[in-house]
């Protein structure tokens, strides 16, 4: 092995010896030495010391072999003792040599520590089992309810097309609930809406309050708050006096309002259809059918393609229409009420009922059951509390 | 709003199928709610004959009937009279649903003899009343379908029956020409005219009217003819079919005239019996207390200013409502008065609400009736009523005039584009709004009569969108709000109700959606159930209030759930809760109770009954998790429904409460039915203070090198003195070193002696410059020991 760019002179090789060279001067004496120690002593106290220590079978067995090999009296401290007296040559044999067994002799002690530690653990953990098939301490868990889910989803569909959320009056006057919707005092769709009035005492004349029959009284508080252009929404609780099979006195509504100088009754199908598929995750075909309701002209109801198996039914596929909801163009009157110039502003109203895109959505039979509380139905329809719909991370659950 | 295919078409010329005007009148907004088929109900009857019939041998009234049919002559016992041999009848083979009697038939045994299906009557194929024997056929081939005869033959009874939804603009659309014109605008067939030569007048009617100055407002026009020596009687079959194939019962001739032009034109009549009318009418407003009998037969006691129709002998009409009985028409009458009014549909909604009387003429008259129509109408009817019951007819009585509700809105044929979105040429909305029945001139559109809603430009946009079919609009992309990634869009309050919201949910609560109107009893238990929150028209008693708080609401639900086996609850809701009756009067809480045990038993031993400490420990985390202050205060004195001792609100001084928590006091548990252990907590989410700070950078973190130091001290205080104080008394000793104050163990009485309790506490200490030495220790400690003994007047226990 040479090295091949080599510039000076080439020296006789002795890899392999190079550390020890200083010894290698005096090999024979060295040799001589090592007989002397090692011989058959040496090899003895090792395979006496390391026979012991393997037949050794507890702490204590150990100790009594280190004291005995090691201690201040063992057999090997007398020999590391004898060095002293030895020449220099003998001690520079016999030193290293005996150093050696010494930790040689150390390390089978620590590791016959460990291994027997290691038995007396293994013993113990075999001893330590436990039936894991148990129960838990019980921890609760907890639900959203579907209404709060589905009001999240919508909200964050409408929230990427630019739509904020309002909120508002529960207990509203009757100019907020009709008139400014233009539904005046003797309209039949004021008979037709079974409004809750509130109490007035005797003698107070003043109109009674109602129960919102719609959340469009927070569109025109909004639009008296906020002006033009606006996009918003407002889900929340409606109350009619009506209660059956599917009708329950108070059920849950979001309206959407979109206003600005150019908005079209094309862009509100476009929303519709937008918002539908999202929302039921799948692309949904609608009907537009005329319709009326004062406050929009022209108004569309809206039907989404489904099909009926059993009762049960199946959003985006079929030859079926169900009726979703109902939607226009804000009329002139319902604008310049909330001080906003029909001659400049126009825009689109929608309203959807919440507890009905849920039923459709998920199934949920029974809209009643939506404000029983029955746990079983909690539990059963109801999100995982960190289940939360968005846009990237999907809407269903 | 029923009717019949034929009945359509007396208005308008189509051949277009039953399935093609239910699909275009949906479209127009005119939505088919169904479409009855009477002969689907039919199709398992055929047509066979009578060869043979004799005399059952153990029955009088009944007979042995051989029949032939398409499979073969088979046995029939019948009891109808008119069963004999020869003719042709309708057979119902065993298996064959009767839709008239409700049941299957089967193969029997009639009095010991063999029966293989049954003959019917028209009753039992519910195609009338008649049930005095089985139908005869006049014509039929044996095994042709029943229903297949009566196409040919019979189609009025066989006619498919449309009903649709009309919305309540749409009051043109409760007759059938209204249909009839919708239809034709959109290209369905051709409107046919509508003309009738009046019957001239035979003489001077004997019954005036007039109309009082002060009800002109409420009926501008009233017209009349008196029509002597009619005949009175059942109608002619044409006309009974007609109103029963929608659903109308044939009373008597006079009386279905006056039904039929209610469904044909929307033209509500009224026939007063001439000679029961005593003097003259006079349209007036009621005084207030007038009684009348009216044609339902139940008495009404009118309020004041309800318009009525009088004559001498007082009442003799709700106008534009319902008629009396005293001179409505009977079989018997014989001079009838016609009256063809108009009136103003405010008017009418108020009077038909207060007496809650439903009847056609109020619906029609409440949705708008065509004005101008009024005297064309009285016309029709009379030409009806004398060309089939005889008689001569008055001159036109006329009271008042007709109402000038004449107005023209200008089209802008570029609104379709702009408010819709459509494309439709200028010629073809024109076209549509004429065929509408506007009237063009230049480009101004003058409305129809008959369209008392069209009230504006959108009104012309939304006719010509909606003859065009909504249904072709194509969709087309709303601009984004602002370029590029959508802005936030919570309020804060929204951001933090849905996190609260989640918060309870993770803590194990299961969310509730509960009324928000409650009984009074529970609503008075918790500080509400006034007359303020009270409901005008509760749909049950259960439902009477505004909620004052969402506690009343949740323990209902719980105990509806305790009821069902649910022992151990833990329930929470998030929403409104009204402290008044006015608009605003209202606040958003979200509420949790515990119930019962923490869980079910279990290998652990873990379950136990829920405690106040609960309650707290979960309103402190959703409170933590909504960003509210750590630092605060807890008072009691809370409201009346807690255990008066073991409660606490979270407050910021003494007037901003953030929420309560504690165990429910005992009474209220026993009124709402809750049993075991009932904890709870609100918070109140508006008023959570907002971060000072909106930055989204945090302040930077402080985390010492230097090793923190615990030092427990145990104090003897008097046993009312509160952990709260001691811990922030020690906490104030040295804000720069004490990190955290820890209470870890109470101790009541003992040795302590009577009224003594002692508190033991870690303090936390946190060196920021150099470790602690024993001295510092040592003077740290007497600061904390000073402190404290002066804030609770205790003693360091030795």
């Amino acid at each position: 092995m040479g090295r091949p760019f080599s510039f000076g002179p080439q020296v006789p090789s002795n890899t392999g010896q190079m550390g020890r060279s200083p010894c290698a001067i005096r090999a024979g004496a060295v040799i001589a030495v090592q007989e002397k120690i090692e011989g058959h002593d040496m090899e003895d106290l090792k395979s006496k010391y390391l026979g012991l220590i393997a037949a050794a079978s507890d702490e204590a067995a150990i100790e009594d072999v280190r004291l005995a090999a090691l201690g201040k009296k063992g057999e090997i401290s007398l020999q590391m003792r004898e060095l002293g007296k030895m020449s220099p040559e003998e001690r520079m044999v016999a030193g290293p040599a005996l150093n050696a067994l010494k930790d040689e002799i150390n390390s089978a002690l620590a590791a016959k520590k460990t291994a027997l530690a290691d038995a007396a653990l293994d013993e113990r953990l075999r001893s330590e089992w436990l039936d894991v098939t148990l129960p838990t301490r019980p921890r609760r868990v907890g639900s959203i309810h579907p209404i709060s889910q589905v009001t999240e989803e919508v909200t964050a569909i409408f929230a990427d097309m630019g739509f904020a959320v309002s909120e508002g009056p529960q207990i509203e006057s009757d100019w907020y609930n009709f008139d400014a919707l233009n539904i005046p005092g003797h309209h039949p769709a004021r008979a037709e809406m079974d409004t809750f009035y509130t109490h007035r005492a005797e003698g107070d004349d003043r109109p009674p309050h109602v129960l919102r029959t719609h959340t469009s009284p927070v569109q025109i508080r909004a639009m008296e708050a906020q002006g033009a252009p606006i996009r918003t929404i407002s889900p929340g609780r409606v109350y009619r006096a009506d209660y059956d099979q599917t009708h329950t006195p108070m059920f849950n509504q979001v309206e959407g309002l979109a206003i600005d100088t150019d908005i079209s009754m094309a862009n509100l199908k476009w929303v519709l259809e937008e918002f539908l598929s999202a929302f039921f995750g799948t692309k949904v075909k609608t009907r537009f059918r005329a319709s009326h309701f004062p406050f929009t002209e022209p108004s569309a109801e809206v039907d989404i393609q489904c099909q009926w198996n059993n009762g049960s039914v199946t959003v985006g596929e079929g030859n079926d229409w169900l009726e979703v909801l109902g939607s226009g163009m804000v009329h002139p009157k319902v604008l310049a009420a909330a001080k906003i110039d029909p001659s400049i502003y126009q825009g689109f109203a929608f309203g959807i009922g919440i507890d009905r895109i849920a039923m459709l959505k998920y199934g949920i039979p029974d809209l009643r059951a939506f404000f029983d509380s029955d746990l079983r139905w909690l539990r059963h329809y109801g999100f995982s509390a960190l289940d939360v719909p968005t846009l990237h991370g999907g809407l269903s659950r | 709003m029923k009717f019949t295919l034929s009945w359509l078409k007396k208005h308008l010329d189509t051949t277009a199928s039953v399935d093609e005007i239910a699909e275009a009148l949906t479209d127009l907004g005119l939505e088919v709610e169904g479409i009855e088929n009477p002969a689907a109900k039919l199709a398992d009857f055929q047509i066979a004959k009578i060869v043979h019939a004799e005399q059952h041998p153990d029955a009088d009234k009944l007979r042995v009937c051989k029949v032939m049919t398409a499979d073969g002559e088979t046995q029939i016992v019948c009891g109808a009279p008119n069963a004999r041999e020869g003719i042709t009848v309708v057979l119902a083979k065993p298996g064959t649903y009767i839709p008239g009697l409700d049941i299957t038939i089967s193969v029997g045994k009639i009095r010991g003899v063999e029966s293989f299906g049954m003959m019917a009557s028209e009753r039992e194929l519910e195609l009338s009343d008649e049930h005095n024997g089985i139908i005869e056929l006049p014509s039929g081939e044996v095994g042709e379908s029943f229903a297949d005869w009566l196409s040919a033959n019979d189609p009025s009874k066989v006619e498919p029956v449309i009903e649709i939804a009309i919305t309540p603009n749409r009051g043109d659309a409760l007759g059938v020409r209204g249909i009839a014109r919708d239809l034709a605008a959109r290209g369905l067939g051709k409107l046919k005219p509508c003309t009738v030569e009046a019957v001239p007048a035979s003489f001077e009617s004997d019954i005036k009217v007039t109309i009082d100055e002060d009800t002109l407002d409420g009926c501008p026009l009233f017209t009349g003819r008196l029509i002597k020596g009619v005949k009175n009687g059942p109608s002619p079959e044409w006309l009974q079919q007609a109103l029963k194939a929608i659903g109308l019962r044939p009373i008597s001739f006079l009386v279905d005239v006056t039904n039929y032009f209610t469904f044909d034109q929307n033209r509500p009549l009224h026939v007063f019996d001439a000679d029961k009318v005593k003097g003259n009418l006079r349209v007036h407003r009621a005084k207030g207390g007038e009684e009348i009998l009216a044609l339902d037969e139940k008495t009404y006691v009118l309020p004041a200013g309800a318009m009525a129709i009088s004559d001498d002998n007082g009442v003799e009409s709700i106008a534009g409502i319902m008629g009396g009985e005293h001179s409505g028409v009977t079989e018997e009458t014989v001079n009838v008065f016609v009256e063809s009014a108009w009136w103003d549909p405010v008017q009418i909604a108020l009077t038909g609400r207060a007496l809650k009387i439903n009847s056609d003429a109020r619906y029609r008259f409440e949705r708008g009736v065509d004005p101008e129509f009024t005297p064309m109408g009285l016309e029709h009817a009379v030409r009806m009523i004398v060309d089939h019951a005889g008689g001569e007819a008055s001159e036109m009585v006329v009271a008042g005039g007709v109402p000038n509700f004449a107005r023209a809105y200008k089209l802008d044929a570029k609104r379709v584009q702009s408010l819709v979105g459509m494309d439709i040429p200028e010629s073809e909305q024109r076209q549509t709004l004429t065929a509408l029945g506007f009237r063009m001139e230049g480009d101004m559109a003058h409305v129809p009569s008959w369209r008392s809603d069209v009230q504006g430009e959108a009104d012309l946009v939304e006719e010509v969108a909606r003859i065009a079919s909504l249904t072709k609009l194509e969709g087309k992309p709303l601009r984004r709000a602002s370029a590029g990634v959508p802005k936030p869009i919570l309020t804060p309050l929204q951001v933090r109700t849905s996190v609260a919201r989640r918060m309870a949910a993770s803590l194990g609560y299961n969310e509730c959606v509960t009324y928000s109107f409650i009984d009074q009893k529970a609503a008075t238990l918790f500080g509400g159930g006034t007359d303020a929150t009270r409901l005008e028209n509760p749909i049950s008693s259960d439902m009477s209030h505004m909620r004052p708080d969402l506690l009343p609401g949740l323990l209902r639900a719980a105990a509806r759930n305790q009821a069902r086996g649910f022992a151990d609850l833990a329930l929470f809701e998030v929403g409104t809760a009204f402290h008044g009756g006015e608009p605003g009067e209202q606040h958003v809480a979200l509420s949790g109770v515990l119930i019962g045990r923490n869980g079910p038993k279990d290998v652990h031993g873990a379950s136990r009954a829920v405690d106040v400490f609960d309650a707290k420990a979960d309103i402190e985390a959703i409170l933590a998790s909504v960003g509210a202050p750590a630092r605060v205060q807890i008072m009691r004195n809370g409201a009346e429904w807690w255990h008066p001792g073991r409660h606490g609100q979270i407050c910021l001084g003494p007037k901003k409460v953030l929420g309560i928590f504690g165990e429910l006091h005992p009474k209220i548990l026993r009124e709402m039915d809750i049993k075991g252990a009932a904890v709870a907590f609100t918070i109140y989410l508006e008023e959570i203070p907002l971060p000072k700070n909106t930055s989204a950078s945090r302040p930077a973190l402080e985390a010492s090198e230097l090793q923190a130091v615990e030092r427990d001290f145990a104090f003897v205080v008097n046993a009312d003195v509160e952990a709260l104080t001691l811990v922030n008394a020690a906490l104030g000793s040295d804000k720069a070193l004490i990190e955290d104050v820890r209470v870890f163990d109470e101790f009541i009485g003992g040795s302590l002696g009577e009224g003594k309790k002692s508190l033991a506490i870690t303090v936390r200490l946190q060196p920021k410059e150099a470790t602690l030495t024993e001295k510092d220790l040592e003077a740290v400690s007497a600061k904390i020991v000073e402190k404290v003994t002066k804030a609770t007047g205790g003693t360091l226990r030795g």
